[in-house]
């Protein structure tokens, strides 16, 4: 509206800065090839899921990206820093938490605390106030004088992401955060990683959990074999596959072959007595489901709403069954040109 | 810019090397185990077998203390090598733990974890030479009028020996895949002083095992210590000692760099 911003043809601020960026990303170890040029773009400030089963490459991405490891080939920046030519200035930008624990558990937990606030050359009064801030919102104030060995898995989680804190890194790298925890700890770490967001910090997540992606991640790609299977928001990505079903479930045998006879339109699954509705979940259509079923004279046993999840997904994306890749890959191709 | 990467490096080290000294001081059985053998040698050499061994010592004739005073050099040299047998323990498990990552991840020192180790190893060492120098001077140990001059040098011969060998462990440990194959690989340091001259002079050795006692770092160093500490003749082994430090300094820094740089797996 104001003459002053026409001052420049290209507004800089329009086109969102990318915190991570990968081009033809390829990584092989001997003749086995980790990652088959893979390209990822992570806007700043958003939640990015590398999702895939074990072994499809997650962490030798976490590893290339967070300069722990170099590529073979692509090009990579980092917090605007290329990794080949500027790696020191990356790993000033960027915080790591792998799989493994990555805390010393000879020395307490504060005292690892204060390991990483002199190794990111704070001030000794800024550092021990830093320290006692984090232990105190990761809830180890009371653990603080115990050595970190001692410490529980989820413990331990907490300390190896405080530690990652210390220096407030934009960037963050979280390798499989919640592999191994309990549901209590993993709902902790969720809370943990949105409060981080909410404070505007980039996060590079990976997971084998769907469920985890689908919580915390504002765009997700499925890595499978080394290479991107599908990549977009939670919701983009269930649209790939077929949609939900309502199943009704029988236990006896008669009952189900008349109401598969009544209803006609169904999928059936003869072993498990069970009938699949084409269904989106939504109240209005459950209502309808409902009504047909009593004006059929059908009584099942159980129902239950099954909404289409990443586990589909996953499964249809990853699995080995070619039918299902093919299709999904279709579906997938509009997705491609977009990005 | 050089003068602040060199501060860097400086500052990055003595974090690093506060951590070691951190866990050397909650930890001090893993550094008294390794004092041990040096001690108990000491002891089982000059109350057990010292009657016998002195037999054998200049001539024949010699009495328990000429004794000592023959392989104290030899058992303050075993010292450092056993010493720094920690270094590459502890660097090895260093490498096989997630920490190493986080470290490598950070826009610290590059060469600052190990230069930490170094530096703690070294210090370790002086600390143990101490304690066993006490144990010998308590067994009746008795330097023959070195001067201040020779007392420094010697002083200084064991801890450019004590940084060469470390610097060689730590290239073991970044080596070996797991701690316990760091140890064994770390063991020749604690054996090759029992085949030099430390407990028998080499000459009294069968003719075809005694390039295996001349041949090697030890023997050089204890001969140039007894030289300082007792009066004996040093000659070329002065110099020999000064190569082997240097040398081993030179090869452990770069091995265990040139290790420390390749990615890791």
């Amino acid at each position: 509206m104001t003459p002053t911003t026409s001052t420049s043809p290209t507004t800089p601020t329009t086109t969102h800065s990318l915190a991570i960026e990968a081009k033809g990303l390829r990584k092989a170890y001997g003749d086995k090839t980790v990652l088959d040029g893979i390209d990822l773009a992570v806007p700043a400030g958003t939640v990015f899921s590398l999702l895939g089963p074990n072994g499809a490459g997650k962490t030798t991405a976490v590893k290339i990206l967070s300069t722990l490891v170099s590529a073979d080939a692509g090009e990579l920046r980092v917090g605007g820093h290329d990794l080949a030519l500027a790696p020191q200035a990356v790993r000033a930008a960027i915080g790591v938490t792998g799989q493994f624990s990555a805390v010393d558990g000879l020395i307490t937990g504060e005292e690892n605390m204060l390991l990483m606030a002199d190794l990111h050359h704070l001030p000794r009064q800024e550092g021990r106030r830093t320290a006692a801030e984090l232990l105190e919102r990761f809830d180890l104030t009371d653990a603080a004088k115990k050595p970190a060995s001692t410490y529980s898995g989820g413990m331990k989680r907490r300390l190896d992401l405080a530690m990652t804190l210390v220096g407030g890194p934009r960037i963050i790298f979280l390798d499989e955060p919640t592999t191994g925890l309990d549901p209590r700890s993993r709902h902790n770490m969720w809370a943990i990683i949105r409060g981080l967001v909410a404070d505007g910090v980039t996060v590079f997540l990976t997971t084998q959990y769907l469920e985890e992606a689908d919580e915390l991640a504002d765009r997700i790609a499925v890595l499978n074999d080394g290479r991107i299977a599908a990549e977009g928001s939670a919701e983009e990505l269930k649209r790939i596959v077929p949609g939900g079903h309502v199943r009704l479930r029988f236990t006896d045998p008669v009952a189900y072959q008349s109401a598969a006879v009544a209803l006609r339109e169904v999928t059936r699954d003869d072993e498990a007595l069970a009938l699949q509705i084409p269904s989106d979940g939504s109240q209005r259509e459950l209502r309808s489901i409902l009504d047909w079923l009593d004006s059929a004279g059908v009584e099942a046993d159980e129902l239950t709403v099954h909404t289409p999840d990443l586990d589909d997904v996953f499964f249809a994306l990853t699995g080995p069954t070619t039918a299902v890749s093919s299709q999904a890959n279709q579906a997938n191709q509009p997705k491609e040109s977009v990005r | 810019m050089s003068t602040s990467a060199l501060s860097l490096a400086v500052r990055d080290s003595s974090t690093m090397l506060r951590r070691n000294l951190l866990h050397v001081r909650r930890y001090p059985s893993m550094t008294l185990n390794l004092l041990l053998t040096p001690i108990m040698l000491l002891l089982l050499f000059v109350y057990i077998f010292g009657d016998v061994m002195s037999a054998g010592i200049g001539g024949g004739g010699a009495d328990r203390s000429a004794y000592i005073a023959y392989i104290v050099p030899g058992l303050l040299v075993m010292t450092i090598g056993s010493t720094v047998i920690g270094a590459a323990v502890s660097v090895s498990m260093d490498m096989t733990e997630g920490l190493i990552a986080r470290f490598r991840t950070m826009a610290i020192h590059r060469g600052s974890l190990l230069i930490g180790h170094v530096v703690g190893s070294v210090l370790q060492v002086l600390a143990s030479l101490v304690l066993v120098g006490l144990v010998a001077v308590a067994i009746g140990f008795r330097s023959t009028d070195a001067t201040p001059l020779e007392w420094l040098a010697a002083f200084g011969l064991l801890a450019l020996f004590a940084l060469g060998l470390t610097w060689i462990a730590v290239g073991m440990g970044l080596a070996s895949p797991t701690p316990e194959a760091a140890s064994n690989m770390a063991t020749p340091l604690i054996l090759l002083p029992l085949i030099s001259s430390a407990f028998i002079p080499a000459d009294t050795m069968p003719g075809w095992f005694q390039p295996i006692a001349e041949y090697q770092p030890f023997t050089p160093v204890i001969e140039t210590l007894r030289g300082l500490l007792l009066g004996t003749e040093i000659g070329v082994n002065g110099w020999i000692a000064l190569a082997w430090c240097v040398g081993l300094t030179v090869l452990g820094h770069r091995w265990s760099t040139a290790s420390f740089k390749r990615d890791p797996k």
